[in-house]
């Protein structure tokens, strides 16, 4: 649904460049909601400008529903006919909702059709009707100043549905609110997806909101995309940097040569007591330094952080056996190189 | 002079004084409000980037808001001449009043524009407005209240220029307090014209605070309106 191709975007101030985006390569599938994760700075916010062509990327290509937005836009700096035809395709909510004070909500969220030419009939249903849908119907004819942070962030997404996009960019739209209204903002996009089939991209700096919604995430750092898949194959991937952001466990070693490992439990293994199994099997008293059971995208996914006795050299055969259980295995980064070089022989062991 | 001979030119003197004033901030306003909107969109960052333009109409608004207004009167005499016919009288006065208001408000609305959330702007452009959509849904209605404002300083700094007028033959309250209350002495007169200009811009300067405060207040009001 959104295809970037190595899309850099440089800025030139005082003489220097600094490239914002460097080569950034994403797809967000239709349907499937998408978040982009990374500190203020990692190019998060240019990448989502970029998407509409709010701003311009210095070179490569945005795709959006199948049309090439970058030929759309050509070389001039304003928005000609056929980009803003496709703009209004693509809705859009922000940090700071960014809704008209001088207008009612209502006027706020018809303001979309009124640019795209609806009758005055017609806007006044959609609108009321888009209210209905984030459940503002009562506050129609309030202004934007005499709603709450969530309400206002609920007027911005009816006001972004109003052109009926397929796709919905979100910058930062929980970022302002409190927790628990970031929950029902999040619950809200995730019905709207669901309910509409609508595609949305999200950039957040937020951990928190890619475990509630997304079905897909990406990691930026320094205008690149650096890890990116659905949060299953994330969990999946060894050494993962999302996936421990998304899933931290903690622990240290209780003493010198013990061998930690990092346990990940999703689909059927989830279910199975397979700690209690490697104990008996192996007769090996096992130490549970952290875990967390949480549900991603409809998905119930465990991890673990267990300590096995003796070294990692003692420890291939259990370890196998966790393996062979369905469990993805990766040994902690904790106290030694010696630990990370073992992690490299097992990815190695996991490619054979 | 006496209130019986004195009030049948102070009338009169009142009345040129607000058709003056009107009429120039009229002006002001429709030539004015274009060419701030012009100077904040062709600054660097605007939406219509365009040094060139932004230079010229930036210097033209320099200059014309640092003559001194008594001189721009006189060096308009010859063009007065030719809009209206004559130098001479409240009609002639609105020209150079108009082109004195014109630099002085087109600042006022660059300030109140420049005021406006630039959120905005890029919310209504990813819905795909145009420049003009902007201008027109966004900058304007947005910057209302400023532009409220803005209006009633000019048209308060009108109510001193149409003093300055009078001296030249224009007519109005300026007028009457130079010609009878200083040259000839007549205190009363003076008091009086002066008492009447305090009035005047008092009253203006409370409609247009009010207006102003209305505007702000409509997207701020207490909940449960």
């Amino acid at each position: 649904m959104i295809t970037t191709t190595g899309l850099r975007k440089v800025y030139h101030s005082r003489g220097r460049e600094t490239a914002a985006l460097d080569g950034v390569d994403l797809h967000v599938r239709e349907g499937e909601v998408y978040g982009v994760v990374g500190r203020s700075g990692a190019g998060k916010s240019t990448l989502i400008r970029c998407v509409n062509m709010l701003e311009r990327p210095t070179s490569g290509t945005v795709e959006v529903a199948g049309t090439d937005l970058t030929a759309l836009a050509g070389r001039s700096r304003r928005a000609n006919a056929a980009l803003r035809a496709a703009r209004s395709q693509i809705g859009m909510v922000f940090q700071h909702f960014n809704l008209l004070s001088a207008r009612t909500v209502q006027d706020n969220v018809e303001l979309p059709l009124e640019i795209l030419g609806v009758s005055g009939q017609e806007r006044s249903r959609k609108a009321l009707e888009l209210l209905d849908l984030v459940g503002l119907t009562d506050k129609a004819k309030a202004y934007p100043a005499q709603l709450s942070g969530g309400q206002k962030q609920r007027v911005g997404i009816a006001r972004a549905l109003a052109g009926d996009p397929k796709v919905l960019l979100s910058d930062e739209a929980t970022s302002a609110l409190d927790p628990e209204t970031t929950r029902s903002i999040l619950q809200l996009l995730r019905d709207l997806n669901q309910q509409l089939g609508l595609t949305v991209l999200l950039i957040t700096h937020e951990m928190d909101v890619v475990k509630a919604v997304c079905d897909s995430a990406a990691l930026m750092k320094g205008g690149r995309v650096v890890e990116s898949g659905t949060v299953t194959e994330l969990l999946a991937t060894p050494g993962s940097e999302l996936a421990q952001e998304l899933f931290p466990v903690g622990g240290e070693p209780s003493e010198e040569g013990r061998t930690v490992v990092d346990l990940t439990f999703h689909g059927e293994a989830a279910t199975q007591p397979v700690i209690s199994q490697l104990s008996r099997t192996y007769n090996i008293d096992i130490s549970i330094l952290g875990a967390a059971m949480e549900t991603i995208g409809g998905r119930q996914i465990g991890r673990m952080r267990i300590e096995l006795p003796g070294r990692f050299e003692e420890n291939v055969v259990p370890i196998g056996f966790l393996r062979e259980k369905g469990l993805q295995v990766d040994v902690a980064p904790v106290g030694a190189a010696a630990g990370r070089k073992a992690d490299s022989t097992l990815v190695k062991e996991a490619a054979k | 002079m006496t209130w019986d001979e004195l009030q049948p030119m102070l009338l009169p003197a009142c009345w040129d004084t607000l058709y003056m004033v009107l009429w120039s901030a009229a002006i002001a306003v429709v030539v004015g409000l274009p060419l701030g909107v012009l100077l904040v969109l062709t600054d660097s960052g605007g939406l219509l980037r365009n040094t060139a333009v932004n230079k010229v109409v930036g210097a033209i608004v320099n200059v014309g808001r640092s003559l001194p207004f008594i001189i721009l009167m006189v060096a308009l005499i010859p063009f007065t001449r030719y809009v209206i016919g004559t130098s001479i009288g409240a009609e002639a006065a609105i020209v150079p009043l108009a082109v004195g208001a014109i630099p002085f408000f087109a600042r006022l609305v660059e300030t109140a524009i420049r005021e406006v959330d630039h959120g905005l702007v890029e919310a209504v452009q990813s819905m795909g407005g145009s420049t003009w959509t902007v201008v027109r849904k966004v900058l304007l209605p947005e910057s209302l209240p400023s532009l409220v404002s803005g209006l009633t300083t000019t048209a308060v700094a009108l109510v001193g220029y149409t003093a300055m007028a009078g001296a030249v033959g224009a007519g109005g309250l300026g007028d009457l307090a130079i010609r009878y209350g200083y040259q000839r002495f007549e205190t009363n007169v003076m008091l009086i014209t002066l008492v009447i200009l305090v009035v005047l811009v008092t009253v203006i300067q409370l409609l247009g605070d009010f207006t102003a405060r209305a505007l702000a207040r409509r997207g701020k009001r207490a909940s449960g309106a």
